[in-house]
């Protein structure tokens, strides 16, 4: 006797809460078994890359914090680093530090998001409570140095917009003295939780070979156990000058890409310590007067400075022929920027390359096989933020 | 990082002669431009050759020049791991030609092929599932063509209607305005400047 089977086919999102966003997940399910999953991306489609294309350098650069509108400077960074490469131009070293301060920060925002979302999406919700009340208190820094909680606009080619306010500072170093406390806080929630672990454990497992071919970067490739850091093996900024670790999974389940989330946590509060120790006195960018803006008082008594200031803001800079690739270790992953230059002010072609789309590309390859409950944690690990998938 | 750099250019260079046009470090970034045609081989040996191993593929990027001979331009970037390496790849071609897929090399390729299809109509060959994959469904047209305006051909709005979402063309208040601030000044030549040039024009 021949038993017919028909798949069902299950539309996941694009409303559905567990979806971190618009995604549209068009699952083949045997039961309560995936047999395939299809993601429908797009949705969030700005064409980012096409209206940096029409704009020039300066304002190409807020394009950039709303890719992955969690952690928005790491962002800026490696496009303000594809600029100054092309330029060839020398970055203050108080910028350096300033940007590294929040970079870090930026980890941390988006590291506390997607830890706390994830355990939401396996029934946890006190952790995201307590993890957006510290957002909260980061994203204030954010807005004291830049004016805005989310889409700062703060790094600038040659620099950072402005200096940071002198309190600002001591505030920071004052927030990563109390903040592992809640970190021991949450994992408290979470780490030995019975619930927890039988949701995450053994669940989404990416071998050291698999997590090469689809292309991982960041968490989802130390998770499996490649010690792999841009901030370690291709230094930028004065990530050479800092002392941090970097943690690395074992298995490369859910439960072990979760610790190591974790763990960077920890290290990112520790490089904005020693950030914050250090952090010399001098200009915040470049004095090239052809590159920066002049100061605002210059403006009403320097000619020069007025000249500049015109032209900086109509017609912008002019980067020279040549076409770079700069990625930085944003807390997803790699995020990279391919920048072609034809001399002129506007960039002629910027691809670029978010960790996220090659992340969720696997999500077929991880899922098959686990049931339709492990979609919500194996997506939750993923650490998949729209902005940046679609661009 | 320089030296490493050079050393695998002439590796390259000496492996696969034939199959290489021109090889370029500039900026500190190692570029290879070869024939369409040996995209395979090529990538297949940087992948698995000891002295090579760019096991990641970091990113396909597409690039349009509507006035070039050869009209799209794909650049592969591949990361090394264990030689802390990046190399692009570049290939030139016509506007009708045919790709072959690398995803049989790299299974991530699968989703960056699919994007350079959508945004510039660039067809690839023995692809699994060559569908589009950013753009919205029953979209036409190649955003990332240079050729393609900014403002797109349509706009879609809830209709009240016929209660649904309708597509129309795209109206406009006022006309998308493309300043153009480049001045057609170079500005002066500093005498500092030219004698500068002239010392260092000396020591070379």
């Amino acid at each position: 006797m021949v038993k017919k089977t028909k798949s069902l086919n299950l539309n996941f999102g694009p409303q559905h809460p567990a979806a971190h966003g618009v995604l549209r997940l068009i699952l083949e399910l045997d039961g309560e078994v995936v047999e395939k999953a299809d993601p429908h991306i797009g949705l969030l489609h700005r064409g980012t890359e096409k209206l940096i294309e029409q704009k020039t350098y300066t304002q190409a650069l807020p394009y950039f914090d709303r890719l992955d509108y969690v952690a928005p400077m790491n962002q800026e960074h490696a496009f303000a680093l594809a600029a100054e490469k092309l330029l060839n131009i020398e970055v203050p070293i108080r910028a350096k530090y300033i940007r590294v301060i929040f970079c870090e920060i930026g980890r941390i925002l988006s590291h506390i998001l997607n830890v706390t979302t994830q355990a939401l999406d396996v029934g946890a919700l006190t952790p995201s409570l307590w993890g957006f009340e510290e957002r909260e208190t980061l994203m204030t820094f954010y807005e004291r140095a830049s004016g805005s909680r989310l889409h700062a606009n703060y790094f600038r080619t040659g620099g950072v917009h402005q200096d940071i306010p002198l309190k600002l500072v001591e505030d920071i170093e004052k927030f990563c003295k109390s903040f592992p406390k809640i970190i021991d806080d949450l994992e408290g929630l979470l780490t030995d939780n019975r619930i927890f672990k039988q949701r995450n454990v053994e669940i989404g497992i990416v071998s050291k070979q698999e997590a090469l071919d689809h292309s991982f970067s960041g968490v989802m490739l130390r998770g499996s156990g490649v010690p792999w850091d841009l901030r370690r093996s291709q230094p930028y900024e004065i990530y050479k000058d800092l002392d941090f670790k970097i943690p690395v999974g074992k298995n490369g389940d859910c439960y072990d890409r979760y610790l190591c989330r974790i763990e960077e946590m920890r290290e990112s509060v520790k490089i904005i310590l020693q950030c914050v120790e250090k952090l010399p006195k001098g200009p915040i960018k470049s004095i090239d007067g052809k590159i920066s803006p002049p100061n605002r008082n210059d403006l009403k008594e320097s000619m020069e400075a007025l000249i500049h200031h015109f032209k900086l803001f109509t017609e912008g800079y002019r980067v020279p022929k040549g076409d770079v690739y700069t990625a930085v270790e944003a807390p997803k992953g790699e995020f990279g920027v391919y920048l072609i230059s034809d001399g002129s002010n506007k960039p002629y072609r910027c691809k670029i390359r978010a960790p996220g789309f090659s992340h969720l590309q696997a999500m077929d390859y991880l899922i098959r096989g686990h049931m339709l409950a492990d979609v919500p944690a194996v997506l939750g690990s993923l650490d998949i933020v729209f902005g940046e998938v679609d661009r | 990082m320089i030296e490493n750099l050079k050393k695998l250019e002439k590796f390259i260079n000496s492996e696969l002669t034939s199959k290489i046009q021109s090889s370029l470090i500039n900026n500190n970034e190692l570029s290879i431009e070869i024939d369409e045609q040996y995209l395979i081989e090529v990538i297949q040996f940087l992948k698995s050759n000891d002295k090579c191993k760019f096991r990641q593929l970091i990113d396909i990027a597409g690039v349009d020049y509507p006035d070039a001979e050869k009209r799209f331009q794909l650049v592969y970037l591949l990361l090394s791991h264990e030689n802390n390496n990046r190399i692009k790849i570049i290939i030139k071609f016509e506007i009708n030609q045919i790709i072959n897929s690398i995803t049989k090399i790299f299974p991530s390729a699968n989703w960056m092929e699919r994007e350079v299809f959508d945004m510039y109509g660039i067809k690839f060959k023995n692809h699994p599932d060559l569908r589009r994959i950013l753009t919205d469904y029953g979209f036409k047209g190649h955003p990332l063509r240079k050729d393609f305006p900014l403002t797109g051909f349509n706009e879609v709005r809830y209709s009240e209607k016929e209660k649904k979402v309708i597509y129309e063309p795209v109206k406009l208040e006022q006309n998308y305005r493309n300043f153009d601030f480049e001045s057609p000044w170079e500005g002066t030549n500093y005498i500092k400047d030219l004698k500068n040039k002239g010392a260092n024009g000396k020591k070379n």
